[in-house]
């Protein structure tokens, strides 16, 4: 169970090898974290995680599922909170790819891809996690959005507009189990420089997936409903949805 | 599903709340057959964190078993249900010329929850804890119901005071009152410039009173870190009181609605424990004061746990030895040096504890603060507090608890194995669980 400081005590990670999830996870860790379910697709990438974890003395279990699939999102929450065996007091979406969109453009294949990655998986999973949690009578829901889906641009239009996507639909899950003892909390970062960017050149306001953790944890610990990393893009952004198309497409990142 | 908290406004949850009318019902509710996801019984709501709570399953309100006896006027004994508050039977016996036996700072706590948090109050010293006067105690438990003392089933008895209501539910109890006077209480009341001298005085005359608390001020640091007023007395003699018809009166105002966050803060909290200290005597011996007053000043707000906001607060109570005594000053020193605002602490000298393996009273100190959720420092320095207090030989009391490190659960506790194994033998299911027991891991791994 969690804390009266709302620390959680078990967690699944969905993108388990996700370096903003796992940064999550690692903060809570040193909290009162002791046991973390993570799925994913790459098994020793998994594995990797798991033991890093099990060496801080939290019990981390693996559960393999792939986001490519949405069929696969009914069995990879039964199997999630199954390994749990005990109230999930936090689950985390940190599925994503951000794919290639000079690739994506023309490919109706690799755009599918994107959206059930992005989107139906995702929300596919979110939907099971709502029935756990309202039937244990508590729990939080982390999503990671991204600053993406407020606009979408030219250089990553189909990954933004995935987001949106499940940017939309965690708010309405978030009003969906007002007075059940869940709660939802988006977080939406600006650039973050992980493995997923490493070939991008950093927009402005880029920031760090430990960074990112702490916005995180902290909307969790606090219940902020929606959260920006860093938190002075919940501001610059305000006004970038409105600027004119023709300033829009010329700005940098 | 209804949505519960503890006293402290934190974690919330929602439960099935069951309100069975008869032991039949109540063991149905207890059976295989029950419902899932665990039962525990709730009375009013005030431990702080989340002893009475069990999210998803299923919350007892014993509120129909409110039957009292009249008292055995040789033994002073009474058996009352275990869904009635201290302040419906102080309505009942105060104009009979009695008193509880023990009684906490609020009257709104009931039999069945005296009992489960074997609670203590200003007399510890010299009267022990509530389970001290039970006499009996009717339970229901998953292999059945029955009635336990100190000699039939002691191990149950001892491991259900204290318990926090995983040992069973107790539908009734049979406890000795206090003969008194009068209604009123004399005291003494004390003024202290630091805490070393609160404490001293304490040592010093805590004998010579039944009833001693000192309220102490954790904002102020240096020469007057610590200053206190002490309060002590006893139930005046007849001739001294009115006569012993007067019943405690309810709240008198009342906080209409959630306070906005940080109303309580550094600022505030400062200047109200300045206040605070500077309307107390000096000194003022043998002042007369009525039993709310003395023992429920808190009752007269009602609501009061509103003030802190939607955040919410805890409640950090811990007990050391004497050999320990440091560790009082240690703990204030850190809050005040972390810049988390307190409001006033309460110290007491507790007397020998009992053989109950999770009741909480132990001889030494125990030092009570109220502290508001939201100072990012807060987990933190409590986490440290801690393994201070777990190195020392003390503990935290579980009915206040909303936070604590697992891990100095076992250190804390001794005698845990023992509570754990009498449990599991009235309820080797477990049916029983809170979310005080999921957070804890209280009755521990299964196959243990």
């Amino acid at each position: 169970m969690r804390d009266a400081f709302g620390q959680p005590q078990t967690a699944i990670l969905f993108g388990g090898t996700s370096e903003i999830g796992l940064a999550i996870v690692d903060r809570l860790a040193a909290a009162r974290l002791r046991h973390v379910v993570l799925v994913g697709r790459n098994p020793s990438a998994l594995e990797d995680a798991a033991s890093a974890l099990r060496a801080r003395s939290v019990t981390a279990t693996v559960v393999l599922a792939d986001a490519a699939d949405a069929a696969s999102a009914t069995d990879a929450v039964d199997q999630a909170f199954g390994a749990l065996g005990a109230p999930c007091d936090l689950v985390i979406m940190a599925v994503g790819l951000l794919g290639d969109q000079a690739a994506d453009d023309d490919s109706p294949e690799r755009t599918a891809t994107m959206f059930v990655v992005n989107t139906a998986w995702p929300a596919a999973v979110l939907a099971g996690c709502r029935a756990a949690l309202v039937a244990q009578g508590t729990g939080q829901i982390l999503v990671l959005s991204s600053v993406a889906a407020l606009r979408t641009r030219r250089a990553n239009y189909t990954y933004g507009a995935g987001k949106q996507g499940l940017d939309g639909f965690t708010l309405g899950l978030a009003e969906s189990v007002r007075g059940t003892g869940v709660t939802v909390h988006l977080i939406r970062p600006g650039f973050v420089t992980t493995k997923m960017t490493g070939h991008l050149s950093p927009a402005p306001f880029s920031t760090t997936a430990p960074a990112v953790a702490e916005v995180a944890v902290t909307a969790v610990m606090k219940g902020t409903p929606v959260a920006y990393a860093p938190g002075i893009l919940r501001y610059v952004f305000l006004g970038l949805r409105h600027l004119p198309s023709a300033l829009w497409r010329k700005l940098p990142g | 599903m209804e949505r519960l908290t503890g006293w402290g406004r934190t974690m919330a949850v929602q439960a099935e709340r069951a309100t069975p009318s008869t032991t039949d019902e109540l063991a149905d509710l207890l059976s295989p057959t029950g419902p899932g996801h665990g039962v525990i019984a709730r009375g009013l709501g005030r431990s702080y964190g989340d002893p009475a709570q069990v999210a998803g399953g299923t919350v007892v309100d014993l509120s129909a078993f409110s039957a009292i006896s009249a008292v055995d006027e040789r033994t002073h004994a009474i058996t009352v249900g275990a869904g009635v508050s201290i302040d419906t039977l102080l309505h009942h016996i105060l104009p009979l010329g009695y008193f509880v036996p023990v009684t906490p700072g609020t009257r709104q706590v009931t039999i069945g929850g005296a009992i489960a948090a074997d609670i203590h109050g200003k007399n510890h010293h010299v009267d022990g804890s509530f389970a001290s006067h039970v006499v009996s105690m009717d339970l229901v438990t998953p292999v059945g119901v029955m009635t336990v003392t100190r000699d039939r089933d002691p191990e149950l008895f001892w491991a259900t005071a204290g318990g926090m209501g995983l040992t069973g539910i107790v539908t009734a109890a049979t406890i000795t009152l206090l003969p008194i006077a009068s209604t009123m209480v004399s005291v003494d009341t004390t003024r202290h410039r630091n805490l070393d001298e609160v404490m001293a005085a304490m040592v010093d005359g805590d004998h010579r009173y039944r009833y001693s608390v000192a309220w102490v001020d954790c904002m102020t640091s240096g020469a007057t870190m610590g200053r206190g007023v002490l309060t002590r007395g006893d139930h005046a003699p007849a001739d001294r009181g009115r006569p012993p018809t007067t019943i405690p009166t309810g709240a008198s105002v009342a906080v209409p609605f959630n306070a906005p966050p940080g109303l309580l803060n550094r600022l505030s909290i400062t200047a109200f424990n300045e206040a605070w200290f500077r309307a107390a005597p000096k000194e003022r011996l043998g002042g007369i004061e009525s039993i709310s007053t003395f023992f429920h000043p808190l009752d007269g707000v009602a609501n009061w746990n509103r003030l802190y906001g939607p955040r919410g607060f805890v409640q950090y109570q811990f007990a050391v030895p004497d050999a320990a005594s440091a560790t009082v000053a240690t703990a204030i020193e850190r809050l005040a040096a972390s810049k988390v605002p307190s409001f006033l602490a309460v110290l007491k000298r507790f007397g020998a504890g009992n053989r109950g393996p999770l009741s909480f009273p132990t001889a030494g100190w125990t030092l009570a603060l109220d502290l508001p959720v939201g100072p990012p420092a807060l987990p933190a320095v409590l986490d440290d507090l801690d393994d201070l207090i777990a190195a020392a030989g003390g503990r935290i009391y579980l009915a206040k608890d909303a936070r604590l490190n697992p891990a100095h659960l076992e250190t804390m506790y001794p005698a845990l194995a023992e509570f754990r194994r009498v449990a599991d033998r009235v309820d080797p299911e477990r049916r029983l669980t809170s979310d005080l027991d999921r957070r804890l891991n209280v009755r521990g791994p299964r196959h243990a």
